[in-house]
């Protein structure tokens, strides 16, 4: 089968034009509300939890999570799945109750300036510069992968594409800062999950049905030389890295992607963190990341599902329902468009349409704003400060913001095209959060919960971390790839069944060196804070929030052990 | 303070759904056998009137109480 061509007619341009002026209008109108830096970079810290909540699930449904997902749903199976029920629901559920009262509490107005706050100057300086630097990666990753969607579907020139997006995304940042942001994303949210849900409706009911399909996955593993139920058993078969197509084995799963990377990108992400940050209220912010696992935990039949049903039509076809990419395997990333061409009719397929395009620019309007706020409070604001200048007035921060809009919006175009020569997304963020984040999630939980942890310990722990990560990538490599960006360019000592197998341990390493040089190093030097400055910042100093005040489906503790029994039953039943 | 974005969604997901409504009920037909023979414009266009008009309806309740 050949690319699937879209074609939008009237009706379905309405939509999206419709949609668009909503999302503008949004910013139009918060404008006004913007008076202040705080109120550009922080929302006021008003936003009710609802709204952090979806905000804080929909800042992570940019490239990777949709158009990803489908396509890893159609390459992997069910076993995908482990991104949610093992990878991000735990980590939402530690973020909320442990670790939300202390960013929330120390009034830190960034993740970095938490490091700040409970270790040093330096710690904050590297991480809000590699973060900088992964938010402009990140959110040119998403426009490209946009832009070259509609090039490939409706022949739509690439170039003009950049431009739209890159406009519309900077037109209601400028305007209405993050609050825009926050609620661009909760109003895309809604339109991917109304988008979608009669997508995957329809193509279930097609495919006839859940028992059907999990026949039709049969023949997808087989032929691939894998036992029959692999594409329907999410921990069946992850005894050994080669019974599976992710070439992962159970303990590289659950401690790389579930413990290290999961918990690195959700607990200590700047971009997710904010949205939780700018809660009206501490019970509010511990609250926003279990609103988000509900929905989250369901996301696999949104965007896992629909990868499954076109791998398995694709089989039974004959190797005629997805098109075929240069070397012959299934352009796996045109699941979602190929099924929006199938199934939805003219009108329908307007707002199928503008959800996907909605989930691309969300994720780069998140990146942008997490950025222009580590640039304005954690680098600029620090160097201006530490060159000795007089504090300017508030309206000078507020420029600044954006300003770093503007230019985090063309840096972001830069990396768009430079992303154009990577095939796989989602690999390639792996590998930058394995960089960046792995070692991070030692530093925080060292930090968090062992006052002894000392500024110079998290700095030499942190960079000692990341340069492992670097170190083992230059060492390890996965079977038939070549060495040079995928790994290996030091000299291939280590061998995995994937990529993905590879990434998982390289977390593992880089958050192993940071937590042992992090605790070595601690106990070597002088603790640079007293008892009294680590109040509220490390958790055997700071007061318990007093959650018992309120109803009880309002506790952070009784909505994290619902989530997490509720996710326990779907790891089960789909065992 | 900020605006109670209950609106906007409600605006927005009642103007869709009453688009798809009315399309689905003058569109060709024959366009829905692609998606198995449901008038699906139809159908989920009456979903999202639906839980648009609740919002709104919330979004109303919402500032009436505050």
């Amino acid at each position: 089968m050949q690319h699937p061509t879209l074609s939008l007619g009237t009706i379905d341009y309405a939509i999206l034009i419709i949609y668009f002026l909503f999302v503008l209008g949004i910013g139009w109108v918060l404008k006004r509300k913007v008076k202040g830096s705080s109120d550009f970079f922080m929302s006021g810290r008003s936003i009710p939890a609802w709204v952090t909540g979806l905000a804080f699930l929909s800042a992570n449904l940019g490239a990777q999570e949709v158009i990803g997902m489908a396509a890893s749903g159609a390459k992997y199976g069910i076993m995908t799945s482990h991104f949610y029920w093992v990878g991000a629901i735990p980590a939402m559920v530690f973020l909320a109750i442990f670790m939300m009262p202390f960013y929330y509490g120390s009034r830190a107005r960034s993740v970095p300036e938490y490091l700040k706050l409970r270790f040093d100057e330096k710690t904050r300086g590297f991480n809000a510069i590699s973060f900088a630097v992964m938010t402009v990666f990140s959110s040119g990753i998403s426009l490209h992968a946009l832009a070259r969607l509609l090039e490939l579907l409706l022949g739509w020139d690439y170039n003009f594409c950049i431009f739209v997006s890159a406009t519309i995304v900077l037109v209601y940042i400028f305007l209405g800062g993050l609050t825009s942001a926050i609620y661009n994303e909760v109003l895309q949210f809604f339109m991917i999950v109304l988008g979608f849900t009669p997508l995957v409706y329809l193509a279930l009911k097609d495919v006839g049905g859940w028992e059907v399909l999990k026949q039709k996955l049969i023949p997808v593993a087989t032929s691939q030389g894998f036992a029959p139920g692999t594409w329907s058993n999410s921990w069946v078969h992850v005894g050994s890295a080669s019974s599976n197509p992710m070439g992962v084995e159970w303990f590289g799963m659950v401690m790389g992607l579930g413990f290290v990377l999961s918990f690195g990108y959700w607990c200590t992400d700047f971009l997710v963190v904010q949205r939780a940050m700018v809660a009206n209220s501490m019970s509010a912010a511990r609250r926003t990341p279990l609103i988000a696992a509900f929905p989250k935990m369901l996301f696999p039949a949104l965007v896992i599902l629909p990868g499954m049903i076109a791998i398995a039509m694709h089989q039974s076809s004959g190797g005629h329902f997805l098109p075929l990419s240069a070397d012959g395997s299934p352009d796996y990333n045109m699941t979602i468009p190929v099924l929006l061409a199938r199934y939805f009719p003219a009108g329908l397929l307007g707002l199928g349409f503008t959800a996907l395009m909605a989930s691309f620019m969300s994720g780069m309007a998140g990146n942008v704003t997490a950025f222009n706020t580590v640039w304005t409070y954690d680098i600029y604001q620090t160097l201006r400060r530490s060159a000795g200048k007089a504090e300017p007035s508030d309206g000078h921060y507020l420029a600044m913001g954006r300003f770093a809009t503007v230019a985090g919006i063309i840096l972001s175009i830069g990396a768009a095209y430079l992303a154009r020569q990577f095939n796989n997304i989602m690999d390639m963020l792996q590998l930058v959060f394995g960089f960046v984040n792995a070692p991070l999630f030692a530093t925080f939980l060292l930090g968090m919960f062992w006052k002894r942890t000392t500024g110079n310990g998290a700095f030499w722990g942190l960079l000692g971390g990341t340069l492992g990560a670097a170190l083992f990538h230059g060492l390890a490599l996965s079977a038939g790839a070549h060495p040079g960006i995928k790994g290996g360019w030091i000299a291939p000592e280590f061998i995995f069944h994937s990529e993905m197998a590879q990434n998982f341990w390289m977390a593992i390493v880089a958050w192993t060196s940071c937590f042992t040089l992090t605790f070595v190093i601690s106990l070597l030097t002088k603790r640079n804070k007293t008892d009294q400055e680590l109040v509220g910042l490390v958790y055997s100093l700071t007061e318990r929030p007093k959650a018992d005040v309120e109803v009880w489906y309002k506790r952070p503790v009784v909505l994290g052990v619902i989530v997490l029994g509720v996710t326990l039953i779907l790891n089960i039943l789909f065992w | 303070m900020n605006f109670d974005l209950r609106l906007p969604i409600g605006l927005m997901f009642s103007l869709f759904g009453a688009i798809l409504v009315i399309y689905g009920f003058f569109s060709d037909k024959a366009q829905y056998a692609r998606s198995l023979g449901y008038n699906i414009n139809l159908d989920w266009g009456i979903f999202l009137l639906g839980f648009g008009v609740l919002m709104l309806f919330l979004a109303f309740k919402g500032r009436k109480e505050s």
